[in-house]
C-alpha cells in the first residue's frame, strides 16, 4: 500500500498552514503506510542562503559541534536549527555543493536528506502521527509540500528507506507501488554517475528523474520519460523548486485522487486524506488518468 | 426518514444499525451524513430500504449490497457496489476503479464516469455509466448489462463471456476476443428499458449506441489460440 499526500499553494496567505493542513493529511493516511512517514516541505527562499537538512541516530552527540566543525570545512557561516533526530544547516548557496560533499567527513554518521534553497526533509521510523510531531510539521508555513506514508515491500523499514526520497538539489519524489526492474535502472544511472545510499526501489525513480532534469529534460519530460523505462506499479508524487507533478503507471492499480480550488492543487492517495482542506466540497475533483503527466509550476 | 452521523457514531455501529434491518421493516429510509471518503459504508445491506449517503465515499461503499437502494450524493472510491446480489446503486458523482465489479445481479448507475475496470468480471449485475468508463473495463465479464453513454477506455471487454456491452461514443480499442455486433430489436428494447431504470433515458436513445460482445473463440480452450490467452 502506502499514502501519499500533497499540496501545493496558489493562494500565499494559507502559507502559514501548510504544515498543519499536511499533517491532517498524513495522518489520515495512517491506515496505508503506519511503517514510517516522511515529509517534504517547500519554504519561501532566504536570498543567498541554501539548507541541508540531516538526520543523525545520535542526534545530540553529532549535530553539537556541526555548525563549526562543517563551517570550517567549507569556509563559511553555517547557523543550525536542531529537530529531533533532524538538523537544518543554513549556509551561503554558492557553498552547499561543497556543504554536501564535506558533511562525509567532518560527521560519517549523519546522513543528508535534502539540499536545496527551499526543500527541508523530515523522515522517521514510527506512525505518522509521531513522525509529524517530533518535527512539529504543524507549525510549518511554506509554498508546497508532499508526505508519504510506508508500509514497506520491496526493502527494510529503515529511515532511509521511507520517503520523500531526494537526489537531486530541491527535488523530492514519493511512490505509492513497487518497481520491479529497479536494480537494472540503478546499475544504467551508476554508469551515468549518480550516488545512491539504499537498496530501495523508489530511490531509483527519484535518481531516474534527477538524472534527467540534469541532463536538460523537462520537468514533465522527465516525468514522461518514467511510463517507458520504469517497469512496475506506481503512482508518483515528484516536487521541484517551482512545482509539484503527478504520474501514474498505465495499469492505475495505485489510487489517486486530485483536487483543485483557487486556493491550492491537492493530491490524497484517497479522498478521505482531503475531506478537511478549505473548499474541497465546491473543489474540482478527478481521478488521474494512467500514463499522464500533471505539473504545476509557478 | 432515519439520520445516521457517521462521524459521530462511526462504521461499525452504522453498519450493524443497517443489517439489524431484516426482511419488513418500517425504517425504511435512511440518510448517513458525514460520509468524509469512509471506507465499507451501508456494505451487506439484506433488506429493501433507501440509503442516501451525503457525500463522497470510500472504498468498498454498498459492497454485496441485497435489496436495497443506496444513493451516494457525491463520488465513490474504488470498489463500489463489488459483488452486488440484488437491489440498485446509484452514484451521483464519479466511481473510481473497479465499480460494480463481479456483480451477480441488481443494477448499478453512475451519473458521472467510472474510472479503470468498471464491471471487471461482472457474473449478472446490470451497469449504466452515464459518462466515459476507463481501461480494462468489462474485463472477462460473464453476464449482465453495460451501458455507457460517453465513451470507453482501451481494450474494453477483454476475454469477455456473454455480458452485453452497449456504447454510445468511442471505444478507445477493444480487448481479445470482444467484437462489436449487430443491434437487433430485442438490445434496443433491453437498452430502453436499462436507459430508462438508470435515469437516462432523456439523455440517450437506444440507437445511438453500438454493441459489443464475445467472438467466443476464447474461452472454450483451443491449443491454435495459446499466444492469445
Amino acid at each position: 500500500m502506502c499514502g501519499i499526500v500533497g499540496l501545493f499553494l496558489k493562494d500565499a496567505s494559507l502559507e502559514p498552514k501548510l504544515g498543519a493542513m499536511l499533517t491532517d493529511m498524513l495522518i489520515t493516511m495512517t491506515d496505508r503506510g503506519p511503517d514510517s512517514a516522511g515529509i517534504a516541505i517547500y519554504t519561501r527562499p532566504e536570498k543567498g542562503k541554501a539548507k541541508l537538512t540531516v538526520q543523525s541516530a545520535n542526534a545530540a552527540e553529532d549535530f553539537k559541534t556541526l555548525a563549526a566543525d562543517l563551517g570550517k570545512a567549507i569556509g563559511a557561516t553555517i547557523n543550525l536549527v536542531s529537530k529531533d533526530t533532524h538538523a537544518v544547516l543554513t549556509l551561503p548557496t554558492d557553498r552547499l555543493d561543497a556543504a554536501r560533499a564535506a558533511i562525509r567527513e567532518v560527521r560519517p554518521t549523519a546522513r543528508v536528506m535534502s539540499a536545496g534553497e527551499e526543500i527541508e526533509i523530515y523522515k522517521e521510523v514510527g506512525l505518522p502521527k509521531d513522525v509529524a510531531r517530533r518535527f512539529d510539521v504543524a507549525h510549518m508555513s511554506g509554498t508546497h509540500g508532499i508526505g508519504h506514508t510506508r508500509m514497506a515491500t520491496e526493502s527494510a523499514v529503515t529511515t532511509m528507506g521511507a520517503h520523500p526520497f531526494s537526489t537531486g538539489s530541491d527535488q523530492c519524489l514519493v511512490h505509492n507501488g513497487s518497481l520491479s526492474n529497479h536494480n537494472s535502472v540503478r546499475r544504467t544511472l551508476k554508469d551515468a554517475g549518480m550516488t545512491f545510499e539504499t537498496e530501495n526501489d523508489t530511490e531509483v525513480a527519484a535518481a531516474f528523474i534527477s538524472h534527467k532534469l540534469q541532463e536538460g529534460s523537462k520537468l514533465g519530460e522527465a516525468m514522461e520519460a518514467t511510463l517507458t523505462d520504469l517497469d512496475g506499479f506506481f503512482t508518483f508524487v515528484v516536487g521541484t523548486k517551482n512545482g509539484f507533478g503527478v504520474v501514474r503507471d498505465p495499469i492505475a492499480c495505485k489510487p489517486a485522487v486530485m483536487a483543485e480550488t483557487d486556493q491550492y492543487v491537492a493530491f490524497g492517495s484517497e479522498y478521505r486524506a482531503m475531506v478537511n482542506l478549505p473548499g474541497i466540497d465546491t473543489a474540482r475533483v478527478w481521478e488521474p488518468e494512467p500514463a499522464t503527466v500533471y505539473f504545476w509550476e509557478r | 426518514m432515519q439520520t445516521f452521523d457517521l462521524e459521530a457514531q462511526g462504521l461499525r455501529a452504522l453498519n450493524s444499525t443497517l443489517h439489524a434491518l431484516k426482511g419488513q421493516t418500517n425504517e425504511t429510509a435512511w440518510e448517513i451524513i458525514n460520509p468524509k471518503g469512509s471506507h465499507a459504508i451501508a456494505v451487506g445491506l439484506d433488506a429493501p430500504v433507501d440509503v442516501t449517503v451525503r457525500g463522497s465515499t470510500g472504498y468498498y461503499c454498498a459492497g454485496m449490497n441485497k435489496q436495497a437502494t443506496v444513493r451516494v450524493k457525491g463520488s465513490a472510491g474504488p470498489g463500489v457496489a463489488e459483488n452486488m446480489m440484488s437491489g440498485t446503486v446509484i452514484i451521483d458523482g464519479d466511481a473510481s476503479q473497479y465499480a460494480g465489479a463481479t456483480g451477480r445481479g441488481g443494477l448499478l448507475v453512475i451519473k458521472g464516469n467510472a474510472s479503470s475496470r468498471c464491471g471487471i468480471s461482472m457474473k449478472g449485475i446490470d451497469i449504466v455509466v452515464h459518462g466515459n468508463i476507463g481501461h480494462m473495463s468489462a474485463f472477462m465479464a460473464q453476464s449482465g448489462s453495460m451501458v455507457v453513454l460517453g465513451d470507453a477506455g482501451e481494450a474494453l471487454g477483454d476475454s469477455l463471456y456473454e455480458a452485453k456491452l452497449f456504447v454510445r461514443g468511442s471505444v478507445k480499442s477493444l480487448g481479445a476476443d470482444c467484437i462489436e455486433k449487430e443491434m437487433r430489436p430485442e438490445h434496443l428494447e433491453l437498452l430502453a428499458d436499462l436507459l430508462k431504470r438508470g435515469e437516462a433515458d432523456g439523455k440517450a436513445k437506444p440507437e445511438e449506441f453500438k454493441r459489443y460482445g464475445s467472438a467466443r473463440k476464447l474461452y472454450t480452450f483451443n491449443i491454435d489460440n495459446a499466444s492469445s490467452y
